[in-house]
């Protein structure tokens, strides 16, 4: 492809919860700002822009990924995925996002983006995942004001009911408005 | 419920929804990405990104500082200096009367590595950082002084020249008689602590959107600020505007603050002057290498405290010496993390005699200011560390001392030597309590058996009295009685809130609180509900504070663990009042007394015959839509505030008793650790903490309260530490060098409870936000003191500490193998080294291509020009690069001691955008048998700025490459290479990469080589 | 903390990377998984004046078996090698140092050459590369080379690739028959990097050890089948050699205990299952 100038902006297009959108960006543009600030879509978070915070996680084509280390340019034609996008309807809560409630698994709410980013893949991908392998993933996470128990515990909730009934997370449905 | 629980009010007999784990309402936004955190608020097309240039240096004047090239840049609305800030502003006011002035950026000089220098405000916050790139800037970096010890010595560097050394403030206090105490006990046990420096970073950091609107000379200011709100007095005093005319608003959502979202108020007076500069809204976020380097941090403090011991290990005295490092400002409300417990300082034992001395100092250190515990952990790491030494030092079980000092269960409310007023407890009870269910006795088993097998294992305890709801007036503590007579009395904490119907009932609560995440507005309608008989979900809460337009007071934010205790419970009472006025409503329209009537299900009925009612919504509507029908007395019915201070918490008093909080929870912790020989780790194997922190509105809460602050603890006992290098370098810029816990470090602890409600609060709750902050890093101290049998334990504990405890030796190095690098010495230069090269070429050779600006021109990698300033010193541009990191530095060298072609000194200073260099470095040549050259060097460098923040795990090969760079070059150029491999350094060999050297380092290259001649 | 200005090509080949990096050469960058070069843009530590993405270049994403290695492509992600079928008992040494790499959410993106080429001396997949001799295959539009680990790892954050060079591949020799292999690793956090890192390779008649963390690029030694107080002393001078230095997260003393013990811990894993 044709080299992208530094102060240049290009068009990037990407599917973002299952919605086709574009915006603007220069090559220097994070992700997570594109996201945030050009998108409009603010439920992902920053906290520390190189990498461990794991507040500002996402799935682009299905995998999880740091939008702080990616760049926007980078999603040209990908599958992006935040936390907007868990929810199966407007006033619903997966099965992740409802044991989080359920075990006071968030305090502030702002590492939770990220974390329920992880923790849903873990899920989708190992629906009986145990605890040890909860806490590898979540290991990924810093989190201030809960401890982390109460983020496990959820997680090992949300696990036993998805194994029991494993359409109950289902992946998420059309959604109006988030974008 | 216990009887001593105060009744809420007599038509509330029903169990509530307070006291259960109700889901909270702030969740369902927070789990779907549509929370309103600073930087999600929507702002309007004219708002303008900030960033702020910091210095990179502990301590310098600032020689010259010119924005004109950044000012040009595309996008650049402008730049604000501290020309602008001094012209427009007022300096910050000083907690102490104390010489000093503060301003919110460097003016002539810079006293901490992150003190803001510039701040450009430009279309985005890319621009902005590009333009920080384009300020030219030069420092004359002066000595720095970073320890609070060395501060006070009379050759200290200075560096508030008014306060004629660094200490800003010295007070002794005396209760009691503690030299009688002292001379008739049988024991004098002293112990003597160093608390680091940490905070409890939350993961969002400072954000705020700033505003001037010049027909009114008004600022308005959106902040993730938590409080107090005594500093938007501070604020507006600072713009030189009259209160009203700072508007200061709050979001709805915050991502945590722990006390460290207050530290932002002098950049709130930077972004609103650069408002005003630019004449638009200006929008700043916090960067995480900002927050980390120069947000504001917990005071580190060097306390010795000695008790006066009975042989039973009853403590009859106390003598506290605090020394109290506040970093390089005495910013408001400092000193107040050294008087915060000052009615705490005998802890949960009945203690009557008390000496105390509080200094405070200043250091090249980022400024301190709240942070969750606030003077707790620091007080009790020297006490509860102090009472294991006893317990070791007389032979006793360490719960024998406790226990024999506990404060009497009957003797509450109990007032402390110091004046603290403690308002209800029974610490025997948690104590027994504690041991029995904590499973101490379990714990002592294990010990033992681990013990016999040869491994390390230690229990160690921590009793702990949590303060909460802080008195407005403890800081005036820190002023003689004769300058707070002067002064007038401080004292009180006010607490407000509103609750509010509207024309169909429903109800809103508006309150001050300022939640950073707690769940706040979930217990407020908890409680609204109770009263009016309505569920939980019809109530609203509107947490977001408008200083234009809410009830809000000096005291109200999120701090000092208020909440609970005040804001909910004057909530209850705005309430109650606004019941009581509805129903002298009802009675009219039910025809029965209001005294008979029950608020309950949505409807106000008469006691006795509940189906004589009214829909509460129906009532509502009646206070809006006929107001006429109002009895008299009852006036409006529609909104009622209400603002509640105790009583209890009075002015100092003229002979320095001080009751510095309201309420007082009680915490003992029980801590078993294993101790890993081989490296040094700490396990923390089980952790149990007790709590009584009063009627528990929320256990949910209560709990995460716990185990959040227990993992914050968890990260300052043993992981997080805001390190600074010897010459004031900042070495914990990033979360790869500021260790916070994740999951698999944090253990879950197990946590019990007693209850005894305080008789002072409208509920019965106390504070329970910062207790695990106080109590678990000294009881992980003290469990890893007992597994190793040692006394000096210093926080954090990590592996390399704790290994050098064991103090086991070493199989010592083979014959043949280099020594090992020298330890770094304390208070010596960051880097260090010495090595050695051989050269085919002789010595004059080599000693005439160092000297010879031209060659080195040539040699030195990256080097675009090398100036001859004098005989003696060199001025060179340089361009060095480990991997992919890259910078430009300028370096100027000077020689001395030149003995040719034997010897010389190099004396070097290196900055460019990506850090500074300073050290010397010597060099010694000398001829061998076959007319080559043995070089031989040593080096001693301190790195600043940002590679120092976030390289520090790399920069010492980094310097030992750029050593063996420069020498394979050296070799080359002079002819004949280098020989045996070229150049080592401590003993390594050197590597040789395709690649230059690596940023700051620069500084140690060029002292070492000697660019020059 | 926004990274300066750049160019930036997405690469469809390998050849019209390698034709970028001739262009600029060092001005130039290879994007593949982003986990460490990112974090340095942001910073702005690394100021390049063009990224070459080579993250959708398919030939380049290949984890194939062949000539007994198993070779990485420059694109293949840390996940996609600890999920490769048959890992743990075609090199067990990178199924068990591969879950130590950052964190699952890193390894997800991070690529096994970029961590490679990025050469920190603490992360752990040189040290397996080193501890199993195996090489790495550069690339340039003037030639191919294969350059076996010792000469690719030339120092801290430094190798023996030119600036127009591309890492293409790593090799990874499979376990041979009688092999055992095993990996121990002490870090202040779960994911952080190494205070030591130690990969052991043994066989009937050999050991080789590599380590991590300690020296300015991984270091390895190869002994006879020692056992007991000689393997004890084997270590120690191993310890000693590498010249250990403190920093803000350990010390010089407390790397050495960690490379006599972790070292020998990898070494009776190994044997164990070799057995
Ligand atoms: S913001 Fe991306 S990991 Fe912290
Ligand atoms: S809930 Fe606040 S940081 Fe995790």
């Amino acid at each position: 492809m044709p080299r992208l100038s530094a102060d240049r902006r290009t068009e990037v297009r990407f599917t973002l919860n299952g919605r086709p959108v574009a915006g603007l960006a220069e090559p220097r543009l994070l992700l997570s700002d594109f996201l945030r600030h050009v998108v409009g879509a603010t439920g992902t978070h920053v906290g520390c822009e190189h990498g461990v915070c794991g507040a500002c996680t996402v799935r682009i084509d299905g995998g999880l990924a740091r939008s702080c280390l990616t760049l926007a340019v980078q999603v040209e034609g990908c599958t992006v995925e935040t936390v907007e996008g868990l929810a199966p309807g407007p006033a619903r809560l997966s099965v992740l996002q409802e044991a989080f409630r359920r075990h006071h698994a968030l305090q502030c709410g702002f590492c939770t983006a990220g974390i329920l980013m992880s923790l849903d893949t873990l899920l989708r991908d190992e629906p009986a995942a145990d605890k040890a392998r909860i806490e590898e993933v979540l290991g990924g996470h810093l989190c201030r004001c809960t401890g982390y128990g109460p983020i496990v515990s959820a997680a090992l909730d949300a696990a036993e009911r998805l194994s029991e009934d494993p359409g109950a997370g289902d992946a998420p449905e059309e959604r109006d408005g988030d974008v | 419920m216990s009887a001593a629980e105060p009744a809420p009010s007599q038509t509330s007999a029903k169990p509530g929804h307070l006291g259960r784990s109700l889901p909270r309402f702030e969740d369902a936004a927070l789990l779907t990405g549509r929370g309103r955190f600073l930087d999600d608020l929507p702002v309007g097309p004219a708002t303008l990104q900030a960033a702020i240039l910091r210095s990179p240096h502990a301590h310098a004047r600032i020689v010259k500082l010119d924005v004109s090239a950044a000012r040009a840049l595309p996008g650049v609305a402008a730049v604000l200096t501290s020309a602008e800030v001094q012209a427009l502003s007022a300096p910050l006011v000083v907690g102490v009367k104390a010489p000093m002035t503060c301003w919110p950026i460097a003016t002539d000089r810079v006293r901490y590595v992150g003190e803001p220098v510039a701040v450009v405000v430009a279309a985005d916050r890319y621009l902005a950082e590009d333009a920080l790139e384009a300020i030219a800037i030069d420092y004359a970096p002066l000595p720095a002084v970073v320890d609070p010890e060395r501060a006070l010595a009379a050759e200290a560097p200075v560096l508030h020249e008014g306060l004629g050394g660094n200490l800003a403030s010295d007070r002794s206090f005396r209760y009691g008689d503690p030299e009688a105490a002292f001379e008739t006990a049988a024991h004098r046990i002293g112990i003597t602590v160093r608390y680091p420096r940490n905070a409890v970073t939350p993961i969002e950091t400072y954000g705020m959107v700033c505003e001037w609107d010049p027909g009114e000379d008004g600022y308005e200011v959106t902040a993730n600020f938590q409080g107090p709100f005594s500093i938007h007095a501070v604020i507006a005093r600072s713009l030189k505007v009259p209160g009203n005319r700072l508007r200061l608003k709050t979001p709805r959502d915050s991502g945590g603050s722990f006390g460290v979202k207050q530290g932002m108020f002098p950049v709130i007076v930077l972004m609103a002057l650069a408002a005003r500069l630019a004449g638009r809204p200006v929008k700043w976020i916090e960067d995480r290498l900002e927050h980390l380097t120069a947000s504001v941090s917990a005071t580190n403090r060097v306390v010795t405290l000695a008790a006066a011991v009975e042989a039973d290990g009853k403590i009859t005295a106390l003598d506290w010496d605090q020394l109290e490092d506040v970093g390089a400002h005495l910013r408001a409300p400092e000193p107040a993390t050294l008087y915060r417990m000052h009615g705490n300082l005998t802890g949960a034992y009945d203690i009557r005699n008390l000496a105390v001395r509080n200094r405070v100092v200043v250091t090249n250190k980022t400024p301190t200011g709240l942070n969750r515990g606030f003077g707790g952990p620091q007080v009790y790491f020297a006490l509860e560390r102090l009472v294991q030494k006893i317990a070791v030092t007389l032979g006793l079980d360490p719960v024998a001392v406790i226990r024999r000092n506990l404060i009497p269960a009957g003797a509450f409310p109990y007032r402390t030597a110091s004046g603290g007023l403690y308002d209800s407890g029974d610490y025997q009870k948690a104590l027994e309590t504690a041991l029995r269910d904590g499973g101490h006795a379990a714990l002592v088993e294990k010990r033992d058996r681990v013990r016999a097998a040869g491994g390390l294992y230690g229990i160690g305890f921590a009793t702990v009295v949590e303060p909460s709801v802080s008195n407005m007036g403890y800081v005036s503590t820190v002023m003689t009685a004769a300058e707070r007579a002067k002064a007038g009395p401080k004292n009180g904490a006010q607490a407000t809130a509103t609750v509010a119907l509207d024309p169909v009932g429903g109800v809103s609560v508006h309150v001050a609180s300022v939640p950073q995440g707690q769940g706040h507005r979930t217990v407020l309608a908890q409680t609204v509900a109770d009263s009016l008989g309505l569920e939980p979900a019809q109530i609203r809460v509107v947490a977001e504070l408008d200083t234009a337009r809410d009830a809000w007071s000096i005291a109200s934010g999120n701090y000092a663990s208020r909440f609970a205790a005040a804001v909910a419970g004057t909530a209850h009472l705005a309430a109650e009042q606004l019941k009581a006025k509805l129903a002298r409503l009802a009675a009219a329209q039910l025809n029965v007394p209001a005294e008979a009537l029950v608020f309950e299900g949505g409807r106000v009925c008469a006691a006795d015959t509940p189906d004589n009612a009214i829909p509460f919504a129906r009532l509502a509507a009646t206070a809006h839509w006929a107001p006429g029908t109002i009895p008299e007395a009852a006036g409006q019915a529609l909104r009622e505030t209400v603002y509640w201070t105790p009583p209890q918490l009075t002015a100092p008093t003229p002979d320095d008793q001080v009751n510095s909080s309201l309420c007082h929870g009680f915490i003992l912790d029980i801590c078993g650790v294993a101790v890993e020989r081989a490296s040094g780790r700490v396990v923390i194997d089980r952790y149990v903490t007790m709590h009584d922190c009063g009627r528990v509105l929320h256990p949910g809460m209560v709990e995460g309260q716990i185990v959040g602050g227990f993992a914050n603890a968890v990260g300052a006992a043993l992981y997080e530490e805001y390190a600074y290098g010897p010459d004031g370098a900042f070495l914990a810029g990033s979360f790869a060098d500021y260790l916070v816990p994740t999951v698999a470090e944090v253990p879950r602890p197990e946590i019990l409870h007693v209850e005894t409600p305080s008789p002072f609060t409208p509920l019965g709750a106390k504070g329970v936000g910062e207790g695990n902050c106080m109590s678990t890093p000294v009881a992980i101290a003290n469990a890893v003191a007992d597994a190793l049998g040692v006394e000096d334990v210093i926080l954090p504990l990590t592996p390399a500490r704790v290994r050098a405890l064991l103090d086991e030796p070493e199989p010592p190095a083979p014959a043949g193998t280099a020594p090992a690098a020298p330890p770094k010495r304390a208070g010596g230069r960051a880097l260090a080294g010495t090595g050695s090269a051989g050269f085919a070429a002789p010595p004059q050779r080599i000693w005439d291509t160092l000297l010879d600006p031209a060659t080195l021109e040539a040699i030195v990698p990256g080097c675009h020009k090398v100036e001859k300033l004098s005989e003696t010193r060199f001025l060179a541009e340089v361009t060095l690069g480990v991997g992919p990191v890259k910078g430009r530095y300028s370096v100027e060298v000077a020689l001395s001691d030149l003995v040719e072609p034997a010897s010389v000194t190099l004396t070097a200073s290196a900055s460019g955008a990506l850090g500074t260099g300073a050290g010397q470095g010597h060099v010694r040549l000398a001829a061998t048998p076959e007319g080559g050259t043995r070089l031989d060097y040593d080096y001693e460098a301190d790195v600043g700025g940002k590679v120092a923040a976030v390289g520090g795990r790399l920069l010492d090969g980094a310097a030992r490459l750029v050593i063996g760079q420069f020498f394979a070059a050296l070799g080359r150029q002079a002819g004949g290479g280098t020989k045996g491999g070229g150049a080592t350094d401590g003993g390594a060999t050197d590597g040789a990469g395709a690649a230059g050297p690596w940023t700051g380092l620069l500084g140690r290259l060029l002292r070492l080589l000697g660019i020059g001649s | 903390m926004k990274p300066a200005r750049f160019d930036y090509q997405r690469a469809e080949s390998a050849a019209e990377a390698c034709e970028a990096l001739a262009e600029l050469g060092g001005d130039a960058r290879v994007l593949a998984g982003g986990q460490s070069l990112v974090p340095m843009l942001n910073m702005r530590l690394a100021q390049p004046r063009l990224l070459v993405d080579i993250s959708r270049i398919e030939a380049l994403q290949k984890i194939e078996r062949s000539g007994g290695r198993l070779l990485v492509g420059a694109g293949a992600r840390q996940a996609a090698l600890l999920s490769h079928d048959g890992l743990a008992e075609a090199a067990p040494l990178l199924a068990a140092a591969l879950p130590w790499v950052g964190h699952a959410q890193t390894r997800a993106r991070g690529t096994v050459c970029g961590s490679l080429a990025h050469a920190d001396p603490s992360a752990e997949l040189p040290t397996c590369l080193l501890a199993l001799q195996g090489a790495v295959r550069l690339r340039s539009s003037r030639r191919h080379r294969e350059l076996p680990a010792e000469a690719f790892l030339a120092g801290l954050m430094s190798t023996a690739r030119e600036d127009d060079e591309l890492v293409e591949a790593a090799a990874f020799p499979l376990r041979r028959a009688g092999e055992g292999q095993a990996f121990r690793e002490f870090g202040r956090r779960h994911g952080d990097f190494a205070i030591v890192g130690a990969a052991a390779v043994v066989s009937a008649q050999r050991i080789r050890l590599a380590v991590g963390g300690v020296a300015d690029r991984p270091m390895a030694r190869d002994w006879p089948a020692l056992e007991g107080s000689a393997l004890d002393d084997a270590l120690n001078a191993f310890a000693w050699e590498l010249g250990a230095r403190d920093d803000l997260h350990a010390s010089a003393r407390l790397r050495r205990d960690l490379v006599r013990a972790l070292g020998r811990e990898a070494i009776e894993e190994a044997r164990r299952c070799r057995a």
